[in-house]
Parts: C-alpha cells; structure tokens; sequence
C-alpha cells in the first residue's frame, strides 16, 4: 500500500500547528490595530460640510472668540451650534456674492437649518459635559486637536473610552494654568479662551512648552513633575472628585 | 451531540447579544435631525409663541427692552449696580462678553475699528464708534435696545447675550467710553503719579 502521507506532510502538520496559535493573535492583533486607526476613529480625517467653514480664519487669523459660535459651551453640556443668523452677522455683509455661503443664505432664506456633518460625537451611552471641562480650564485643543489649524474640522483624538480615561485616571497630567502674571486673577473658564488670544496676538514663540503642544495638537499630559505637582493643587483648589472621576456611573448614566 | 447542540445555542445567543441600539437611543440630543417626529425634521423645537418659560416673565420693561414709556432707560436697573462688588462684577462681566460678541467689529476700545470691521465691511455707514457725542450723550438704554434688536447692519444679538449680560455691556460700553474721553482733571493724584512713572520708564526704554 502507498504511503498516504509524504515526508512533506510532518512540515505541514508543524506549520499549521504553529498557525493555530499563531492565527488567532495576528487576527486579534489587526482587529485591535484596525478599530484604533484613523479608518474606524475618523481621526484628521476632514468631513464633508455643505459649507467647507474654517476655524483657522475665523479663529486665528480673524480672532474671533470660540464662544461667538458656540455660544453655550461654558454653561451647558452641549457647546451649541450657530445659528445661520450668527453666520449672518457678518456674511450679510462679507462674501455677499460667494457661491460657497450660497447654503447660509438659502438656510436664511427658507428658514431651514444647515445640515452639518458632525464631527465629533460620542455613542449614545455616554454622557458628556462641555461646561465642566471647560470650567476646570481644560483649552479646547485637549481633545479636540489643533482646531487652530483646522480649514475643514476633522476630529482630533479618537473618542474611545481609552483615551478619556487618561485624564480621568490622572487629571494632574492635563489641568493646567498659565503662569503668566497677566493671566493670574482670569477664571480657569477664561484662560481656556485666552490662549487663543495669545496664539493669535504673540504666535507660536510666545506660548511655552506645553501651550506650544496644545497648540499643535500633540498634547497627551505632561510628565514634568513640577507641573504634574502644580496639577495636583489644582485638582484640590477645584475640587475634583478624583477617587470617582473613573467611576463608570461618571459617563454612563 | 449534545455538546454541539449546546455550542451552537451558545453561539447564536452571543450573536444574538450584538446589538447597536445603546449606541443609538431612540432619543434625540439637540439639534438632532428628527424626520419622524416634526414636520421640519429638527428635533429641537423653537418656542411656541407667546409662551414663557416658568421663572422668565418679563414684566419689567425697563430691565427688559431699555425702553420705559417710550423713552429709552437712563440709567443702568439698579438691581445690577447697588453695590460696589456688583458694580465692579458687572463691569468686569461686561468687559468679558464685549470682547466675545463686540469687539469683532466695534473693536477692543469701541473705536469701531475691529478686525472684522477691518477686513470686509464696506458699509454705506461705518461700525459704530462709541467715541462721538452722539453716543456719548446717548441713554443707556439705548446700546440696550440695540444689542436686543440691532441696528443697521448689525444683526440682534439677543440670541447669545442674555438681558443681564446685556446690561453688562452696556455698563462696560460707559467705562470705555469714559477711557477714551477723559481729562487730566478727572484723575486723581495716584493715577497721575502713576502715569508719569509709567512714561519715563518708557523715555528710558525707547532711549535704549
């Protein structure tokens, strides 16, 4: 009777013996990578608008304040949206004849509201407070990426529960103040504001370190002791609740 | 067999268990679309006319609109400014949302030089300038009422500044225009004294 199996046969067996382990665990592996990749995040990747709106002029170049448009984020969880007459205020004015506000005026016209691609959300297990990160002096640009040089908003950090805890496991690393004897006296809820202000006055040269990574969107907490210790002053000074702060009823409510 | 039976209810109970409804609520956040509910397909709803929210009954004119009886209002409610504290809290306040919703076109002194105002008006008349006698000599209730409703050009602002950080600017819109129009007079020793240390440190410097 002929052999059924040639010699080859004991490589196979070995190879696919070593593949059941091995299989699994580059799966799982890619899966792992692919669900943290700007593919499945979205991160940087620049969504499509009926209007192509951009935060880098309007507020940067123009300084305008962040709270012109979105008018409720130091007191609500929603930053709020502007209305097309906010867009108005000026472009009845300014790029009267611009085919690209052609939407605002039409939305204006027929009193419908512009659809806008959104951006940034979170599921809807999740609750999310703006008004509270910004009243602890927490710079837009910490999770929303370097919206100053935005000309078409993409999102800036990717959302997954991972990344908020982060924070929420060591707020020291992220609460800041600026040092500036200026800025002494500004509400925490201000200096998230003043920043801009500053950026958009004094450029990048006038802000320090950590201001400059802000800044350019590569913030993800300090490791400067002095700095992490000047955190922990002001977890106390705000009363942050740290022991609860990773608490899942803290989000998921 | 019954071990495969077993495994294969297990499976299909855990493929069961994959649902996305918790990701998406049957509830709608602000400004959601909402096709199913309202004919316009927002789910925010604006307010029904003639409807007031319990704790926002405006009864108070003055405070309200800045116009009493016809006449705009002349002097900032003094529930705002009876206090030293308040006064300088609203100021201050003021400051804050002139710099958000004002300067951009009237500018960070109220000279209506702002970078908007700058950078694309052409308007038959210019931004306002606060420094002119007409506006100086203008009641208070006045800027009230404009901001309220506009004026112009200038859209309502109403929508994002609420009656209290109306007055606010209005208050800040004073002090500005107070800066602009003083005379040595009305500075005190100190400010004097001041003033002039403060210029010959710049002598100093500009002759480094």
């Amino acid at each position: 009777m002929a052999q059924i199996f040639r010699p080859s046969a004991n490589s196979i067996a070995h190879a696919s013996l070593l593949g059941v382990a091995i299989v699994p665990l580059v799966l799982g592996l890619a899966i792992a990578a692919l669900s943290r990749s700007p593919w499945n995040t979205k991160v940087d990747v620049p969504l499509n608008q009926p209007v192509p709106f951009s935060h880098q002029h309007h507020a940067v170049e123009l300084g305008l304040d962040c709270r012109y448009c979105h008018k409720d984020v130091e007191k609500s969880s929603f930053a709020g949206l502007p209305a097309t007459e906010t867009c108005m205020s000026c472009h009845s004015q300014i790029w009267t004849n611009s085919p690209l506000l052609e939407p605002i005026r039409q939305s204006m016209e027929t009193n419908t509201p512009i659809k806008w691609t959104k951006v940034n959300k979170v599921p809807q297990f999740v609750f999310f407070n703006h008004s509270i990160h910004v009243n602890r002096g927490l710079n837009c640009n910490t999770c929303h990426g370097a919206i100053n040089n935005m000309h078409i908003t993409a999102k800036g950090n990717s959302f997954q529960m991972a990344w908020c805890l982060q924070c929420h496991r060591a707020p020291e690393r992220y609460l800041y103040k600026d040092k500036a004897p200026e800025a002494q006296g500004r509400a925490p809820r201000q200096q998230v504001f003043d920043l801009y202000k500053k950026l958009q006055e004094g450029g990048m040269k006038s802000l320090d370190e950590r201001e400059k990574q802000l800044m350019s969107g590569h913030f993800d907490g300090t490791n400067d002791p002095a700095d992490i210790l000047a955190g922990k002053k002001l977890i106390n000074e705000y009363g942050v609740k740290t022991q609860q702060l990773a608490d899942c009823w803290t989000c998921h409510r | 067999m019954r071990k495969q039976i077993f495994g294969l209810v297990s499976l299909g109970l855990l493929i069961a268990g994959c649902h996305t409804d918790m990701w998406k609520q049957p509830k709608t956040e602000p400004l959601d679309e909402s096709a199913s509910l309202f004919a316009d397909g927002a789910a925010s709803r604006p307010l029904v006319p003639g409807s007031i929210a319990r704790g926002h009954l405006r009864l108070d004119d003055g405070y309200f609109t800045g116009i009493e009886n016809g006449k705009f209002v002349d002097q900032i409610p003094l529930k705002l400014v009876d206090s030293a504290g308040k006064r300088k809290t609203l100021l201050l306040r003021g400051q804050e949302r002139y710099n958000i919703y004002c300067s951009p076109c009237h500018g960070q002194v109220g000279d209506g030089k702002g970078m908007i105002a700058q950078r694309g008006f052409s308007l038959k008349r210019p931004v306002g300038n606060y420094h002119t006698d007409r506006l100086r000599n203008m009641p208070v209730g006045h800027f009230y009422d404009v901001i309220t409703n506009g004026y112009g050009a200038m859209y309502s602002y109403a929508s994002r500044v609420e009656p209290q950080d109306r007055w606010a600017i209005v208050a800040y819109i004073r002090a500005l225009q107070l800066s602009q129009h003083a005379s040595p007079a009305d500075a005190d020793q100190a400010d004097l004294s001041k003033a002039q240390a403060q210029n010959e440190t710049n002598g100093r410097l500009a002759q480094k």
